[in-house]
């Protein structure tokens, strides 16, 4: 970021910073007053601010504070338990389906040669027709908003006589949205590799799976693990959407709170101030990781790899649905 | 499947709706996004600052927070979110002038959220030009609006332009939630009238809902997946 903003701009002298200095202070003063008589006294004037309302989040004698914190503790527990879940979930069942996909794809270039004609038809007929529905599910799946996923596993399993507990439709709907966008991450993680390295492992005679098991699949981990961390935080921010299927999550907790005590305004600060520091550091976390693995990538002196591709990792940071 | 023949105008209005939506926080929040992007490379420290605090608070928490601020925060404020009743505006989007406010408090809910997601896509467009234009430009004796003006921005759009696009998707997926609160008739909303309050089989109506949605992201993408290789093949 420093770099970046000094190729823009000059670097200020006294008069600019003088300059910069006086004028953020007056906008400053401006705002703050603008604050006070357009959010402050509003706020006031409802008595938002009042020790009843803030008295039960932040005031430890207050009769309710125990109360009000094991709640949302209880809440917080069960987001992480349905998030941790639905994480190892699409993390396997998306490295599947990622391998799914490029067997699949080297078995449609296979000619079957050596076999009865119609057999080799059948099978080739039998690959295209596999990888073609793959393709669409992965499609289909990555298109729909998870939001929908989600309602569509709460309202569709138990018109079937499947009968879980809310927390398997919220892991199972975060699952079927986040593997398949894991699945892709991984997939063109690994299409992004040099040539190369698929030739050497054929060369030294390992078949299709065992190059995609030992030689391609933990590079692209190891390329995509900071998309890989973004997916997870929004894995992390989806949970939420838990409420609409009435899963016992931190926001269902929170408005039964509001229920009772009448503060919706104190609570959803307090609860987005939680999901903002788990978050963000989350999000530090993935940064350092890429740093890290860049200076460890200069020094094996591997080749530069491609880029993963831009739609992919923003893909990662801004397609989850909450 | 009678239900998707039947009820067929009902998911043609949802649909609709959902594309009104779609439309209105998509100019939203490109507006809002590039405000906040140029905040957060622009030369002051406060406006950086400024910037920087607004992206890691709205990337961070969970768009139905956001949803929840929108639509409980600001009747608390006293206000009805009457400013986007723009004239001319509303006139298209008649959901923008009606008078259950929840249309337009989503919308201000998706747009505060996506512009965050929008400032990130845009800085990586900056990010992307080669530093050696910038100082070149620099070296002419352009100020930092020329120069991002006549220089830096025109470059940078290309390598923007498929984050963007996927910035976008997400938003339209991200709409779904609007259903869940309060805004009646949208895609989502008309999922669970049908299937719960009518009680219509589900599969068809999933599937008449999942077209919908389909019909607006599938395409898109694919078009980002086209631009990308062709960029690709262009480097």
């Amino acid at each position: 970021m420093s770099q970046q903003t000094s190729v823009l701009y000059d670097v200020p002298g006294p008069r600019q910073r003088r300059i910069t200095l006086i004028s953020s202070v007056v906008a400053a003063v401006v705002l703050l007053v603008g604050a006070y008589f357009l959010i402050y006294q509003p706020l006031a004037d409802k008595g938002q601010f009042s020790m009843e309302l803030w008295g039960p989040l932040v005031d430890p004698s207050n009769e309710n504070f125990a109360l009000v914190w094991e709640r949302i503790g209880i809440g917080f527990k069960n987001t992480l338990t349905a998030a941790a879940l639905a994480i190892v979930a699409s993390l396997v069942v998306g490295t599947l389906l990622a391998v799914l996909r490029i067997q699949l794809k080297s078995l449609t270039q296979r000619r079957f040669t050596g076999m009865a004609t119609p057999l080799a038809y059948l099978l080739r007929g039998v690959s295209l027709l596999l990888s073609a529905v793959t393709r669409v599910c992965v499609e289909v799946f990555r298109g729909l908003p998870v939001v929908i996923t989600i309602f569509f596993v709460a309202r569709g399993f138990p018109e079937f006589g499947i009968a879980m507990d809310t927390l398997w439709y919220l892991v199972i709907g975060l699952t079927i949205y986040n593997s398949v966008v894991i699945a892709e991450i991984l997939r063109s993680g690994m299409e992004g590799l040099p040539g190369g390295q698929r030739e050497a492992a054929a060369a030294i005679g390992l078949s299709p799976l065992q190059t995609t098991r030992m030689i391609l699949l933990p590079q692209s981990f190891r390329i995509m693990l900071p998309a890989l961390i973004s997916q997870l935080v929004v894995v992390l921010k989806d949970t939420s959407l838990g409420f609409i299927i009435s899963y016992e999550e931190t926001l269902n907790i929170g408005k039964q709170i509001i229920g009772v005590l009448g503060n919706p305004i104190q609570v959803y600060v307090v609860i987005a101030v939680l999901f903002i520091v788990v978050n963000y550091s989350l999000s530090k976390l993935a940064q350092y990781l890429q740093r890290r693995l860049s200076q460890g990538r200069k020094t094996a002196g591997t080749p530069a790899q491609n880029p993963p591709p831009a739609a992919l990792m923003s893909q990662a940071e801004g397609a989850g649905s909450a | 499947m009678n239900v998707l023949i039947d009820k067929f105008d009902v998911f043609a209005g949802g649909f609709w709706l959902t594309l009104q939506i779609c439309v209105l926080a998509a100019i939203g929040a490109l507006l809002l996004g590039a405000v906040v992007a140029v905040l957060r490379i622009s030369p002051v420290p406060p406006l950086r600052a400024v910037g920087t605090g607004y992206v890691n608070v709205f990337r961070n928490m969970p768009l139905t927070v956001v949803m929840f601020f929108a639509a409980f925060g600001l009747p608390a404020l006293g206000s009805n979110a009457d400013f986007l009743r723009i004239p001319g505006l509303d006139a298209v989007f008649s959901r923008l002038d009606t008078d259950l406010p929840y249309f337009r408090f989503a919308l201000i809910a998706l747009v505060l959220y996506t512009a965050a997601f929008v400032c990130e896509a845009l800085r990586s467009g900056v990010n992307a030009v080669p530093a050696g234009q910038a100082e070149a430009a620099r070296s002419l004796g352009l100020t930092f609006g020329q120069n991002l003006r006549y220089v830096v921005l025109p470059q940078s759009w290309k390598a923007s332009i498929v984050p963007l696009g996927s910035v976008i998707i997400a938003m339209i997926k991200n709409s779904a939630l609007a259903g869940f609160f309060g805004v009646v008739g949208d895609l989502s909303a008309t999922a669970d009238q049908l299937t719960g309050a009518e009680g219509y089989a589900f599969i068809p109506v999933a599937i008449g809902i999942s077209i919908g949605y389909l019909i607006m992201t599938v395409p898109l993408g694919a078009l980002l997946d086209r631009i990308e290789k062709r960029q690709a093949v262009a480097r």
